[in-house]
């Protein structure tokens, strides 16, 4: 009945709405326009990368900046911007690339309310592409969003399917503080039901994405998707998985895990990121402090080892955390008799 | 159904049949199989439960569609399987298991999916006095059906709300028709004032552009005072109104649930005034609660909705009290009210023209078309036959 979109379509279609709603949103970034030829020649954009920018320079020329490459100076250009008033969308290609532009973003852009006493905002978004799967090595497949969650005055958000695609990215360019906006490069392909018309999702609002009563897993991105497939195993083997999806880890939804977490009584955190320092490490810690008494076994966290993501398939193929691996912890913590207390 | 691969398919063998997997409401294209709940070999009742099925709306039991023994199980605990495709073949208890075992897998290779996997009817949209409005159009053979029947839904929701009604009131003599209501689904959001009289005069430039000369009005709710309103001010075009727990017939309102479901931001805030639409608060599932939300986050919505309860529902009361109008109005008039209704009194039945045809559902509440849906659609139909 709905209509069926990509996750990559989903983000074309919400920065088409967007800046056919507000003048002031633009967009900027390398290799956005242009790459494809076709019957518009240079302006009958591929659309970035992968094509998330698709069709937007030839209807917006003069809000379409294709840049040079020159992370620094276009990130650095993209905060100035919200800082006067517009709505900046910059697409930083793969999220590897801003240790270049980082004191634009940690030290500039997430400083101007609180340095200004409030009365500065930067309705900055930056989307970018993080996560391994394309064999493309390590300087452009990590997961980084724990470095900006680290971050007070960054808000961080990972959708894991087309429809929070569309409506985070829409409350992004919206939302008037910085937002780095995380898209795995091997979710652009999903379908899913997405509404024609704009709609919003807000910020630290979790999604329920499967109802269970055994074991609660916490996953963002392409993780919610391996966890689906773990969960259908060991749904035949009558275990019962609970999927909470965060949407954003910066606002963090803290309640709707605790509350999950004081139904199942046990936690598995899955996480592309390295396991130390991170969102994983994050949540295990915030359930242990808050919902302790829940628990009835020791929560494991599934995650990426601590390793740069191998360019040898096979390798790359074993960093990335994997349905059977997800499966296996949480058969584990089904299996764990809260030893602690014997 | 729609890709001829998905009505054909190879002959069966003499007393064979194939149970396939089963479509739950319109917008269900495939279903999650979770597991069978019969062993192969046994004796299976037609209706009776056979295998557990998981789609995004609802869960669900797949019943045996014809009598005799549970031949193959072909559907794996896990898959996704779409609607239309063999999960199964029933026959003989002595059928020579070669011969099933071959036609099941010719079964599996030629099977093709409608497209989209989805082989149900699709919403459509028109544009009538320059607002968009979605509908679903199902039933009516040809096009040359003899009656039309017109769905109106209450106050935040929409054409999907029929989910259980539309197909079972149809036929190919009796074309049904859902709307969303301006304001609200994917229908246009803007409106003039959000009164009963631009609602009505939607509907009636609804039906008008699509050349129906005279339909049948189910309303629900604040549906409900739609219809007695355009009854009133199209005589000619409404030929009788089936009216569902209907605004309009009362002063008295639970204001709290209008500005309680305009307010609502979150689950948290929406889940218990749901609950109050039914009188089980266990059909309010979390994915119903998500899709009224995902509604209510579409950009005009809370405007529109705030819009159309000030007009109609103004500081906990109704502001309009229609039942003179709906006494004067020449048309035949069913009533069905729940005796737990907690949204409007069902004391407000009493209120309806003597000449109306009163169905009170003991126990059900304020969404009967939904929670006692068979019972409904038994009502709608013995009336719609008479009228």
């Amino acid at each position: 009945m709905a209509r069926k979109l990509s996750f990559l379509l989903a983000i074309n279609e919400a920065m088409h709405q967007e800046m056919a709603r507000d003048e002031s949103v633009i967009v900027l970034g390398e290799d956005i326009a242009g790459g494809a030829g076709g019957s518009a020649g240079n302006d009958e954009a591929w659309g970035g990368a992968l094509g998330a920018t698709q069709g937007l320079k030839t209807k917006y020329p003069n809000r379409v900046l294709d840049t040079p490459i020159s992370e620094s100076a276009f990130i650095g250009a993209a905060v100035g911007a919200a800082a006067a008033g517009m709505r900046p969308i910059a697409e930083l290609m793969f999220v590897d690339f801003m240790g270049v532009c980082f004191d634009q973003i940690y030290n500039q852009a997430a400083k101007f309310r609180y340095m200004f006493g409030g009365n500065a905002v930067t309705p900055v978004v930056i989307r970018t592409m993080y996560g391994a799967g394309l064999r493309a090595a390590s300087q452009h497949s990590q997961t980084l969003y724990p470095l900006f969650a680290h971050i007070p005055g960054l808000k961080v958000v990972i959708p894991s399917n087309p429809y929070d695609a569309k409506g985070l990215l829409i409350q992004a360019i919206r939302d008037n503080d910085p937002i780095v906006f995380f898209e795995h490069k091997a979710l652009y392909e999903l379908e899913g039901e997405v509404p024609e018309e704009s709609y919003t999702i807000p910020f630290g609002e979790a999604n329920i994405v499967r109802e269970g009563s055994d074991v609660t897993i916490v996953a963002v991105g392409r993780m919610v998707q391996q966890s689906l497939i773990a969960a259908e195993t060991l749904a035949a083997e009558g275990i019962s998985v609970e999927i909470v999806d965060p949407r954003t880890i910066s606002p963090l939804d803290e309640d709707t895990i605790y509350e999950s977490v004081e139904n199942t009584g046990r936690l598995v955190i899955v996480d592309e990121a390295h396991p130390r320092c991170s969102f994983a490490s994050d949540v295990g810690a915030l359930v242990a402090q808050n919902a302790f008494h829940a628990l009835t076994a020791p929560i494991r966290m599934v995650t990426a080892p601590h390793s740069p993501v191998p360019f040898s398939p096979s390798l790359e193929d074993l960093f990335v955390p994997s349905p059977e691996k997800i499966a296996a912890a949480v058969r584990g913590v089904m299996n764990a008799k809260a030893g602690a207390r014997r | 159904m729609s890709g001829e691969g998905a009505a054909a398919g190879p002959d069966a063998p003499a007393g064979l049949a194939k149970l396939v997997m089963p479509k739950w409401g319109l917008s269900m294209s495939e279903g999650r199989f979770i597991g069978w709940l019969v062993e192969e070999g046994t004796d299976v009742g037609l209706g009776d439960g056979l295998a557990e099925v998981e789609t995004d709306k609802i869960d669900g039991v797949v019943e045996a569609t014809s009598a005799g023994t549970l031949l193959r199980r072909l559907a794996q605990p896990g898959e996704t399987i779409p609607v239309g495709a063999p999960i199964g073949v029933i026959g003989p208890g002595d059928a020579d298991p070669a011969v099933v075992a071959a036609w099941a897998a010719e079964l599996q290779a030629s099977f093709i999916p409608g497209e989209d996997g989805d082989s149900g009817p699709k919403t459509e949209t028109l544009t009538a006095d320059g607002r968009r409005l979605r509908f679903l159009r199902v039933g009516g053979g040809d096009g040359t059906a003899a009656q039309t029947v017109v769905l109106l839904h209450g106050f935040g929701g929409d054409l999907g709300n029929w989910l259980f009604n539309q197909e079972p009131l149809s036929s190919s003599s009796r074309q049904v028709i859902a709307l969303d209501l301006p304001g609200h689904g994917e229908s246009s959001k803007e409106l003039v004032t959000g009164d009963l009289d631009e609602l009505a005069g939607a509907v009636g430039a609804f039906l008008d552009a699509l050349g129906i000369a005279q339909a049948h009005l189910v309303g629900h709710s604040l549906g409900g005072a739609v219809a007695i309103r355009l009854a009133l001010t199209r005589p000619g075009l409404i030929a009788s109104l089936a009216l569902i727990a209907p605004a309009g017939l009362g002063a008295e309102i639970d204001g709290e649930y209008i500005d309680g479901f305009v307010a609502a931001e979150s689950r948290r805030d929406l889940k218990p005034l749901l609950e109050r639409l039914f009188a089980d608060p266990e059909i309010v599932t979390r994915r119903l609660v998500d899709d009224v939300l995902r509604m209510k986050r579409i950009d005009g919505v809370t405007e529109a909705l705030t819009a159309i309860g000030a007009a109609t529902f103004p500081a906990g009361r109704q502001a309009h009290v229609l039942t003179a109008d709906l006494a004067a109005a020449a048309v035949p008039v069913l009533v069905v009210w729940g005796t737990a209704d907690q949204i409007v009194p069902p004391a407000h039945a009493g209120a309806a023209p003597v000449r109306a045809r009163v169905e009170v559902l003991e126990g059900a509440g304020h969404s009967p078309h939904m929670e006692r849906a068979s019972d409904v659609n038994r009502l709608l139909d013995a009336f719609l036959g008479t009228v």
